[in-house]
């Protein structure tokens, strides 16, 4: 792409088209158009779509390079393209108001991309933009020169392990499998990414899918296997449909297919979309789903690497973990080895939500300190509040505190504080958030996704539900904190598979670290954060209210009345908590507690 | 053959057997539900777990297969501490009515619930209600009651291969039915009523009529076709309650629909008690031996007049192989005629 003039680049992940991504991309087109670029010039000038950035929260964000010089605007919509053109294309000067601030660099600053180094650059749905970027060099290396085993010790090397949240190391996943003996074996992909909150998947698959088709073709060369399964959810029709598009492109140039590259190699990917259910995820209920049966785990062993799709030896691997593999291939496990730490390496894509400044997709190398992740690319918290805590590893996770934020974020040290690095999953909770309302949020998530298969599973995260429930109804009982504790033990010991084995996890790590927000909620009847809404009063204080009547229009129950530019009352008893007068008051005189 | 120890006993079993076997076979029980030896294990009631040297977690005794020098501990506090939770939740969601419940006294959950003494429940919560119930002519299905071991969903796929139900929706709300729960229509061989190990599935035509003590059991063979299933017929009043079978029959305890629901005729008013002999185009009340004693006469007078082969008989896939032995040497020898046929041939 470098020999270009002109590169103008409009985000075009989910989140791009959702904020008018479509719409920006062809007033580009037709503003170009307009431009009547001699037809010399026109094949150095390019407009495309490009993936995901990660700071979707300013989208659309569009990247023009001029002479491989590089400016990004944010924020931009359809209205604002011929301005650009006229100001920054054609006359050089880049329109300053609407250009990324400084916290959009720092926000990728801090950052090693790796899996992600491409996405955001070229255009997703062309395989001559990955050939642009030495795309499918590493699969031909493979191919050609390299044995099977080769590409396995290179893996093992090169430290990876599984990015889709248990953490196993790759190398070592495809030598057991590459060791058994079997005529017919499979790889799949795993991209059903359930956890609420993350689309780390689904950022790779929309920005660069494919860099995970690479990675399968090499995987399987590696464990000989002729057949592949993307399993990706229907929940994520744009990345299905580049996806698809890729798998068409990467077969007409036989790099799918029958004798692969003119080598003996044949291997072919086919998709297979899921419903949406978490539980898919894990990967014997993920295996029978694509068999055509009822989504639901079971007893490992036997293990897929010995006998997973159709009883066949099967290796399983999740999408950042299978787009790692070009490039380790490619630069050498060394080279890969040398981000992060000894016992995990390379680099991480976290989807960083909640309580910062800068919410969205990051990459950032294994270890780095938790500080680092929220204070530098998250920019701190947002409106100047209080950190309270970060949960990682979704629903399956645990939270970390205040205390633990010089912590390094890698599989270790996060196990050791009682959390996890999941799936890549990173909420910021400030002092406004409830950590009981956290939990519940969670264990709401993981009811109604168990697949009902085990008892513990099943019923016992539906009673923790109901205790959590009553709890942050003002109704908990003195030995509920205990009884949580109890039965999360218990559900965690016995249940089957994955899900109902970290399910209480939340609850758990919320106990450990904020048991007095729990017993402020049981004992005191009050809720610390002034979240849950039946522990909640509000109260207009005299003293402040200017009597500007804008809540008495806002309350939609009529509870507070009151005499123009006098103190106005509120009615605790017609009060439905919703809490609209005090977003709305501009003097700060409704009291919420 | 694999060495194991099981709670200090040494043992050796074949390869590929289960933990759970193996301890069966020390006469060791470990408590299940939703393990049927016919069927594949399953791993979902988590009551079967068992402490393995040198694995951190317990594990299901079900689904785990013996490896050589394998050490099983199948009772400790803490295996006893987690059946108790999981029978506490599986009774938290269950209705309380074992007193007019039709499985009472033969019921596997309620006889854990006893053994255990689960008297209070720390977990009671809300319980599944379905007010709509399956509509279907035999079986009653009272979902209220399953404990979603999926042994009836098994039994009806694997042993069955008819497939008629399956679980439904995820959670909490998970329920076994047939496809968009509709009434059930299936082959109606009852054998998810056998499996059920509580009282979920029952059979409509024997509700009220007694329970497990009640009944007093006759082994007999069915009579609907030559196979010749076992049965065992529950007999209460001198009144047929309910057709079963053993497990360690020749048809394994499995029967079909016919065996199971189909015995209503033998104390039916309309049923035959005494031959009836046509005369003048009206039947009328006999004795077997003129009823015999007619068709003897009758079938020699046409040997007679029209020879041995101007006769034919054909069998009975109702008949037993002695019966169709005994009627084939009947047509060879006395009536000389080999115009012997079987409906079953056709
Ligand atoms: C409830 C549950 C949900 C899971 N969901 C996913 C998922 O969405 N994506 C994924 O890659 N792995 C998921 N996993 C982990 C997979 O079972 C499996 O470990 C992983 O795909 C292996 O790939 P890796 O070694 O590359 O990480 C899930 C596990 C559990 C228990
Ligand atoms: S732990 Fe939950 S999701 Fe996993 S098998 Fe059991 S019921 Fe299903
Ligand atoms: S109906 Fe009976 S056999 Fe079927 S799942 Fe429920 S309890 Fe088990």
């Amino acid at each position: 792409m470098k020999t270009n003039k002109l590169e103008i680049m409009v985000c075009m992940g989910t989140g791009g088209i959702a904020a008018g991504g479509t719409e920006v991309l062809s007033a580009f087109e037709s503003a170009i158009k307009k431009l009547k670029i001699p037809a010399k010039l026109k094949k150095g000038c390019s407009v495309h779509k490009v993936g995901c950035r990660g700071l979707c929260a300013r989208d659309v964000l569009v990247d023009i390079i001029i002479k491989e010089k590089k400016s990004t605007y944010q924020y931009i919509k359809p209205d604002m393209v011929q301005r650009i053109v006229d100001e920054h294309i054609v006359g050089n000067q880049p329109v300053a108001d609407w250009l990324a601030t400084e916290d959009y660099h720092n926000f990728h600053e801090k950052q090693v991309k790796v899996v992600l180094s491409d996405c955001g650059n070229i255009n997703p749905e062309s395989i001559d933009a990955y050939f642009a970027v030495n795309g499918y060099e590493a699969a031909k290396k493979v191919l050609t020169l390299m044995s099977r085993q080769d590409v396995i010790e290179e893996i093992k090397r090169s430290g990876l392990r599984g990015r889709g949240g248990a953490g196993f190391p790759t190398g070592v996943k495809w030598e057991i499998c590459g060791g058994v003996k079997n005529a017919q074996k499979y790889i799949i992909c795993n991209a059903d990414e359930g956890d609420p909150g993350a689309f780390m998947d689904r950022a790779i698959i929309e920005g660069n899918p494919h860099s995970v088709i690479e990675g399968m073709i090499i995987g399987a060369y590696a464990i000989g296997a002729g057949k592949g399964y993307v399993y990706i959810r229907a929940e994520y029709p744009l990345a299905v449909e580049r996806l698809r598009k890729a798998l068409e492109d990467a077969g007409k140039k036989n790099l799918l297919g029958k004798k692969i590259l003119k080598t003996g190699f044949s291997f072919d990917i086919k998709v297979k979309l899921g419903a949406g259910a978490f539980v898919c995820g894990e990967e014997t209920a993920l295996i029978v789903s694509i068999e055509g049966q009822r989504g639901m785990p079971r007893a490992k062993p036997p293990f897929p690497v010995h006998s997973g799709l159709w009883g066949k030896p099967t290796v399983i691997n999740n999408v950042e973990t299978l787009a790692n593999i070009p490039h380790i291939i490619r630069k050498g496990p060394d080279w890969f080895a040398s981000f992060g730490t000894e016992k995990s390496r390379g680099t991480k894509v976290f989807a960083l939500t909640g309580k910062v400044k800068n919410t969205g997709l990051i990459e950032v190398p294994m270890g780095i300190s938790l500080k680092e992740i929220i204070y530098d690319i998250g920019g701190g918290m947002d409106k100047g509040r209080d950190f309270k805590a970060v949960q990682t590893g979704g629903p399956s996770g645990g939270c970390i505190t205040a205390d633990l934020l010089d912590i390094n974020v890698d599989y270790e040290s996060l196990a050791k504080v009682g959390s996890i690095v999941g799936s890549g999953g990173m909420v910021v909770l400030d002092d406004t958030d409830c950590m009981v309302s956290i939990a519940r949020f969670f264990l709401e998530f993981t009811q109604v996704e168990s697949c009902g298969k085990c008892v513990p599973c099943r019923i016992g995260t539906k009673r923790l539900l109901e205790i959590l429930d009553r709890i942050t109804a003002g109704k908990g009982k003195e030995g509920d904190i205990e009884l949580l504790e109890e039965l999360g033990k218990d559900i965690k010991a016995s249940s089957l598979c994955g899900l109902g084995q970290t399910a209480p996890n939340p609850v758990l790590s919320t106990i450990k670290y904020f048991r007095p927000e729990y017993e402020a909620h049981i004992r005191d009847m009050k809720c610390p954060a002034a979240v849950c809404k039946e522990l909640i009063e509000f109260t207009i204080l005299e003293e402040l209210c200017k009597g500007c009547g804008a809540c008495v229009r806002a309350c939609p129950a009529n509870a507070i009345k009151g005499e123009k530019k006098k103190p106005h009352t509120l009615s605790s008893e017609l009060c439905v908590k919703c809490g609209s007068c005090f977003d709305v008051c501009k003097f700060g005189a409704v009291k919420k507690e | 053959m694999i060495n194991v120890t099981i709670d200090g006993i040494k043992t050796s079993v074949h390869r590929d057997t289960s933990v759970l076997d193996a301890a069966k076979q020390c006469d060791i029980t470990i408590p299940t539900l939703c393990h049927h030896p016919k069927l594949t294990p399953y791993g979902g009631c988590r009551l079967c777990i068992v402490e393995i040297k040198g694995i951190n977690r317990p594990v299901t005794a079900c689904t785990t297969p013996v490896s050589e020098g394998m050490e099983v501990t199948t009772s400790s506090p803490v295996l006893e501490k987690l059946r108790r939770t999981t029978l506490e939740l599986i009774l938290s969601d269950h209705p309380n009515d074992c007193m007019v419940c039709e499985k009472a006294g033969d019921c596997t959950l309620q006889e854990l619930a006893y053994f255990y003494g689960i008297k209070e429940n720390r977990f009671a919560g809300e319980r599944r209600v379905y007010e709509k119930r399956d509509g279907n002519p035999l079986i009653e299905r009272d979902m209220e009651k399953c404990i979603l071991c999926n042994k009836c969903v098994r039994v009806c796929d694997e042993v069955q291969g008819v497939s008629a139900i399956d679980i439904a929706y995820r959670g909490f709300r998970s329920k076994v039915c047939p496809p968009y729960e509709r009434d059930l229509d299936c082959e109606f061989c009852g054998q998810c009523i056998r499996v059920c190990p509580t009282g979920a599935l029952t059979g409509r035509m024997w509700s009220l009529k007694g329970r497990q003590k009640d009944i007093r059991e006759v082994d007999t063979i069915c009579p609907y076709c030559g196979c010749g299933c076992n049965i065992t017929l529950d007999i209460r009043k001198n009144e047929i309650v309910r057709v079963t079978s053993k497990e360690d029959t020749i048809n394994e305890g499995w029967l079909c629909s016919k065996g199971t629901f189909g015995y209503k005729f033998l104390n039916d008013p309309a049923r035959l008690t005494k031959p009836l002999i046509k005369y003048k185009g009206k039947f009328r009340e006999s004795t077997w031996e003129e009823a015999l004693g007619l068709v003897a006469k009758k079938l020699l007078k046409t040997k007679e007049k029209h020879g041995p082969d101007s006769i034919a008989g054909l069998a009975s896939a109702r008949c037993t192989s002695e019966e169709n032995y005994l009627f084939q040497k009947f047509m060879r020898a006395v009536i000389k005629t080999n115009n012997v046929d079987h409906c079953a041939r056709l």
